[in-house]
Parts: C-alpha cells; sequence; structure tokens
C-alpha cells in the first residue's frame, strides 16, 4: 500500500475547522451568523418532515398524487421545497408488487429540500457497496422483509437526479388528517428502507 | 478515477446499522464543516463536481477514517488551497497555534480560480441536440477507465442495459470538475438486470441507475 501521506500528525478535526473558519472570517470571506444560518437551516427547518408531509398529501389528495408522480420537482414546489440537491426531483411508488430503495453508491447524493442531510447509515461503506448487489439481505437486516413475489429496484443517484420512495399507505389510517399522517412517515420509508407502520 | 469512493457490490463491509437517536449534527464542529464545505465551491470559483473530485482524491485512509463531514472539511481545505484563497499550510500551522504551539503561518497563496464557461447555476442544461437513445434502447455501458473525474460506477461498465427514462441534460461531471467546459449532455435512467451485474447466482432485482451519453453506446 502507498504510504500514508501523514502518519496522522494532524490536529483534530474540531481544531482544524475551528483554525479554518478563523482564516475565512479574518478574509471577510465567512462570518459566524452566515454559518449558524446554513446550519440552522438544516438542523431546524429541512428534513424528513418536508418529505413526510408530501407523501401525506398525496395519500390523500389523488390529483396531488398523478402531479407527484408525473413531475416530481414541479409539486414539492407547490410546498415550497426546492433548493440544492433538488433539481430534479423524480418520485417512485411503491406497492405490494414492486419495492423501489434509493442509494448513491459513488457518494451520498440525497434529496435535501426533502429529506435534509443523509443519515450516517446512507453514507457508510455497508449500505452503499451492499444494497446494490444483495437489495433484499440488506433489507431483511434493516428490518424490512420482502416476500419473494414483490420485485425489488435499486436506484442509483448517479447523477443529479434525485430519487424519493412514496411509501405505501399502512392500513387502518382511514379517516386520519394529513397532519396525522405525516407524523407517522418515517426517513427510512421514503428511502425506501423500511415501511411505514400503522399507528399505535 | 478508479477509488475507494466507488463503492458498490464490493463485499466485506458489513451490516448496516441505523441509529435513531442520530442528530444531524454529532458535533458542532461537523455543522461548521458542513457549511464552509458548501459554501467553498463558491468561495473558489468551482463547482460541485470538483468538489466531488476532491472527496475522492482523499488518500483512502483519510476517507475512511475521517468521516462524513471530516471529508468535507478536508475537501473545503483543498478546494481553498489549490484555488488561491488560502496558503498550502495555513489551516495546519492555524491549529497548531490554537493548541498553544508557536508556528509561523504561511502568507503567500498559489493556485487561481479556474477560468471557464458557466451558462447557468446548478447542473441541469437545455441542449438543441436530441437525445440518442430513446426509452427501450438497448446499450452498453462503455468500459471506460478514466484517470481524472466521472460518474460511471465500476459495477456497471462492460455491462448492457436498457434505457428506461431520458432526464433533464446536464453539465458533464468529467468536464466540469476539471474546469474544461460545460459539455452538457443528456442523461438516462438504465436499467440493469441483477444476473447481468453479478451473475446467475444473484439475488433477484434490478438496478436502475443515471448515466451521461457518452458513457453508453448502441448494441442489439
Amino acid at each position: 500500500m502507498t504510504a500514508h501521506p501523514h502518519p496522522d500528525d494532524r490536529a483534530p478535526a474540531p481544531i482544524r475547522a475551528a483554525a479554518l473558519e478563523a482564516l475565512l472570517t479574518e478574509k471577510g470571506l465567512v462570518n459566524a451568523g452566515g454559518l449558524d444560518g446554513l446550519i440552522n437551516r438544516f438542523v431546524n427547518d429541512v428534513g424528513p418532515m418536508n418529505g413526510a408531509k408530501v407523501v401525506a398529501r398525496a395519500w390523500t389528495d389523488p390529483d396531488y398524487k398523478e402531479r407527484l408522480l408525473a413531475d416530481g420537482t414541479a409539486a414539492v414546489g407547490e410546498f415550497g421545497f426546492s433548493g440544492p440537491q433538488g433539481e430534479h426531483i423524480v418520485v417512485v411508488e411503491n406497492s405490494d408488487q414492486q419495492h423501489n430503495v434509493v442509494v448513491c453508491t459513488l457518494c451520498s447524493c440525497y434529496p435535501w429540500p426533502l429529506l435534509g442531510l443523509p443519515p450516517s447509515w446512507y453514507k457508510d461503506p455497508a449500505y452503499r457497496s451492499r444494497i446494490v448487489r444483495e437489495p433484499r439481505a440488506v433489507l431483511a437486516e434493516m428490518g424490512l422483509k420482502l416476500d419473494d413475489g414483490v420485485s425489488v429496484t435499486v436506484w442509483d443517484s448517479s447523477a443529479e437526479n434525485r430519487y424519493f420512495i412514496l411509501p405505501q399507505r399502512p392500513a387502518g389510517t382511514e379517516g386520519m388528517t394529513e397532519e396525522d399522517l405525516a407524523s407517522l412517515v418515517t426517513r427510512e420509508s421514503m428511502v425506501g428502507v423500511a415501511a411505514v407502520g400503522a399507528p399505535t | 478515477m478508479d477509488g475507494i469512493h466507488d463503492m458498490g457490490g464490493q463485499d466485506g463491509w458489513g451490516t448496516v446499522v441505523i441509529d435513531p437517536d442520530e442528530k444531524v449534527f454529532d458535533a458542532p464542529w461537523e455543522g461548521r464543516a458542513f457549511a464552509m464545505g458548501a459554501m467553498s465551491a463558491g468561495l473558489t470559483g468551482t463547482n460541485l463536481d470538483a468538489f466531488r473530485h476532491s472527496l475522492e482524491r482523499l488518500h483512502p485512509l483519510d476517507y475512511l477514517s475521517d468521516g462524513y463531514y471530516g471529508r468535507w472539511l478536508a475537501c473545503a481545505e483543498s478546494l481553498l488551497v489549490d484555488h488561491g484563497v488560502l496558503p498550502e499550510g495555513a489551516v495546519d500551522a492555524r491549529a497548531r497555534n490554537m493548541l498553544g504551539t508557536n508556528v509561523p503561518e504561511p502568507t503567500e497563496t498559489s493556485g487561481e480560480k479556474p477560468q471557464y464557461e458557466r451558462n447557468g447555476g446548478g447542473s441541469l442544461r437545455q441542449i438543441d441536440d436530441p437525445p440518442t437513445f430513446a426509452v427501450g434502447d438497448r446499450v452498453l455501458a462503455k468500459d471506460m477507465y478514466r484517470r481524472g473525474h466521472h460518474r460511471m460506477p465500476a459495477y456497471v461498465r462492460g455491462h448492457v442495459g436498457t434505457i428506461v427514462a431520458v432526464r433533464p441534460a446536464a453539465v458533464l461531471p468529467d468536464s466540469t470538475a476539471h474546469f474544461v467546459a460545460e459539455d452538457a449532455q443528456h442523461v438516462y435512467t438504465v436499467e440493469f438486470s441483477s444476473t447481468v451485474l453479478w451473475g446467475p447466482d444473484a439475488e433477484p432485482s434490478t438496478l436502475h441507475i443515471d448515466l451521461f451519453e457518452s458513457y453508453m453506446e448502441a448494441t442489439s
């Protein structure tokens, strides 16, 4: 193996991040408030709760669902969801016959406007390496056991299209409000590694 | 380039673990690294593809050990140094000084902002040429080996698939990552059978992957 370029003598990451911020601040290129704003946006305002609203609307409004499957970018834009990593949103629907699951094997591309920043499991080598080759085994390990009769399609996000899963509406949710339905929808179900559970 | 980042199909990485209590950022520095990483392409006049290429060029040991936001931090620094915003070694020297040692900080930058024409924000483009391929066409993913940046995972190269969707045209990462041009091309979703990719004993499944037009050729 090639010798490691620096036999890890780097300062710890928190110090290097602080050093980088100090240097860029001195040059007038960033300021603490600007960084805080971007961080707060992804901690508080953009996350799976956005995607959950889209799913709940699609479950309760057939016209919306039709628009969502036909042109995901425009349909999620009706909620004001847009921005980086959301240039072209493609929504695919899971059903009793067809299960879809999303990955980015080359990096960690993910539909930020709908789901926020990706969770660790999505970025880890185990998921990126295995889901394209043995999706049923990986999904079963993650708690989603699919019947043999269900077809599985894995979507590898290798360009600028961002894939978003419309999970199946669970039984026993008839009559629930859109807001209550949204509270059932998990991040994992919108990537395709989990089903949405019935209300407890 | 063929590197540690191209993980599709590798064995040996173990079980996928979901942490139900995971926070967006595990520590404050991860948020700072994310924000500066997200801003680094704009500050350097580079682009998202160049950022992704800088991730790929990390030493494989660092790629694995730094974690996601550690990689972002390293890439932000390398873009800022390579394109003349910060002197080489400046972050390291400042970090050491913050830790209480007293080392001189470099002041001379090298490198410069790239000069190439961008035809808009984002990556999607309208192009005049009609798509070469149509839904239903059989295509061969070229068996290509490029030293620079590209978005063709090794695991599909040399295999035959079927076009299932024509997507919006986009700038070609192979060109933009190296500041050559935009070279916008049509992008297609291509379907491959698991047994084509992984052999006759593979789990039954279908792969859909997005490939640029120049990555493929027509086949029967």
